[in-house]
């Protein structure tokens, strides 16, 4: 039997479903180590007026399971205690949860810093470069996550700053930001009847007021909960105002 | 020659060697269960279909029918566990017929098996079979190499750990059957809020020596909350760039028309 003297021998070419080859075909062995795992969720930040809204479903997951059905994604920042009473800014991070826990650990240290040497808290935009900065510092062990930094600008108007891998970020990002294009900046929205054809006047953009916003997100995240699966649980909302912050937990479907 | 062709494992080892990827394994997003009673058999799933991890359909239905006391549920590719069971189901009827008696829960499972095996896996359909024959209340799994069981409660599908941890927790040798319902719902209940792979709502099948009770949406734990805005447009809030309309005596410049004449064509009624 030619058949059996061609068995595979002990650490030579062998095959299997769960694991990639790791011999090369030049003999080479190639060792690898995955250091990142994605925890699905979703957040979605909001800029208005007088207030910045920032929200996350608080779902954590691997694979098909459920890790924990509260987990917050979304961070106070900035305080002169642990405690965050004081906080300033809000920062969101969704993708791989060790990294957003040990990226905000970071930025609100700095932000604490900044505090204890200045005698003043760091603004939104001074944060907002600080963390592009952080980010960059490793371009080539990234941080895996999609950070949303929000607060309020000098002139009391909401700020919201998103970085790279993208405002709303996660999972259902691709379901609910052209829903928010749509709704927040009234994109393929045009004025009946003030033209015809190409000639037709798009609706002016105008900031939103808060209670519009919130009802907005909650319609959002209820039609992403419908459609993916690692978003649910409980909507987490933070409103960040010249008053301070307010946080707001509202239940999604659990299924 | 009889048994197992090896000829492509050399071939496969190569290639893989080389870095060509084998066939990943479709995972089941699905939660089925069944349990047999006094008297009676009970067969439940989850009606949530994904593709990756968006939900494809909110309510599917994942109770197959085979013959009318005998009934399947089905996880792992959806396509294969359509058309396998109304394969079966088909071939089942004929054999009816020709025997002149009541299809029996075996032959069902066994045309499933051999069927199955004969594909070696490549037909990725899960199945739990339940039905009622003359030689009693039958229960089988069959996996999509051909492999089956034959027990009083089984799971199967991504849920199935969830569920399975119902039943070994509260399951009991005598049911009635409101407990076997119940306790089967809970087991999908388990699978619907633990498993992401699963969702929505309940569908439950009771089948007894007399009749198939079929309830489509049992329990349903998962409606949609009302939006809390209303979407509605105003009218000309699209642009309109181009507007062209044909009559219907115009048709037949963009169309062949041809009237036809004489009698209708007897259709079913």
């Amino acid at each position: 039997m030619a058949m059996f003297s061609q068995n595979p021998v002990l650490d030579g070419p062998n095959y299997s479903f769960a694991e990639a080859p790791t011999v090369r075909a030049d003999g080479f062995r190639e060792h690898r180590f995955n250091p990142y795992t994605d925890n699905g969720g979703t957040t979605v930040a909001v800029a208005g007026d007088g207030f910045a809204m920032m929200a996350g479903d608080t779902r954590s997951t691997s694979g098909y399971s459920i890790n924990t059905r509260f987990a917050p994604k979304v961070f106070k920042i900035g305080g002169s205690t642990s405690s965050q009473e004081d906080a300033n800014i809000l920062l969101s991070v969704v993708g791989f949860a060790a990294d957003g826990e040990a990226l905000k650990e970071r930025l609100d240290a700095i932000c604490k810093m900044y505090r204890y040497r200045h005698g003043k808290p760091m603004t939104v935009n001074a944060c907002a470069k600080r963390l592009s900065t952080i980010l960059y510092q490793k371009r080539f062990f990234p941080y895996y996550v999609y950070a949303i930094l929000g607060g309020l600008d000098e002139e009391n108007k909401g700020a919201v700053y998103s970085y790279d891998p993208c405002r709303a970020g996660g999972a259902a990002a691709s379901l609910i930001m052209p829903f928010l294009d749509n709704q927040v900046n009234f994109k393929n929205q045009y004025i009946p009847g003030s033209g015809v054809g190409h000639a037709l006047q798009e609706r002016e953009r105008k900031p939103l007021p808060r209670s519009e916003v919130e009802s907005l997100v909650k319609d959002a995240f209820d039609s992403a909960v419908e459609r993916h699966i690692e978003v649910g649980d409980a909507l987490q909302l933070m409103i960040i105002t010249k008053d301070g912050i307010e946080e707001k937990i509202l239940p999604l479907k659990q299924d | 020659m009889p048994g197992f062709d090896f000829s492509n494992y050399n071939r496969n080892a190569a290639l893989h060697a080389r870095g060509v990827p084998l066939p990943k394994a479709t995972s089941t997003g699905t939660t089925i269960v069944g349990c047999i009673y006094d008297g009676g058999v009970v067969i439940a799933a989850d009606t949530r279909a994904t593709s990756g991890p968006i939900v494809a359909d909110k309510n599917c239905e994942k109770l197959h029918y085979i013959a009318p006391q005998i009934w399947c549920a089905g996880a792992g590719t959806a396509a294969d566990t359509e058309f396998t069971t109304a394969l079966i189901s088909s071939q089942l009827e004929l054999h009816s017929l020709s025997t002149g008696r009541k299809p029996r829960v075996v032959t069902c499972m066994t045309l499933l098996k051999q069927h199955l095996f004969r594909y070696q896996g490549h037909i990725g359909a899960y199945l739990v079979v339940a039905g009622v024959d003359p030689t009693g209340v039958h229960l089988f799994t069959v996996h999509a190499h051909g492999s089956t069981d034959k027990l009083p409660y089984v799971t199967m599908g991504s849920g199935s750990l969830a569920a399975m941890s119902v039943f070994e927790t509260q399951w009991k040798p005598t049911l009635t059957k409101e407990d076997a319902m119940k306790l089967c719902s809970e087991a999908i209940q388990a699978g619907i809020f633990n498993d992401l792979g699963s969702g929505s709502n309940v569908d439950v099948a009771v089948i007894t020596p007399d009749k198939t009770t079929l309830h489509r949406g049992y329990v349903k734990p998962n409606e949609r909350s009302q939006k809390l805005k209303n979407y509605k447009f105003a009218r000309g809030t699209t642009a309109v760039l181009n507007e062209k309309i044909i009559t219907k005596d115009e048709i037949g410049k963009y169309v062949s028309v041809q009237t036809v004449e004489g009698e209708q064509m007897e259709v079913d009624s």
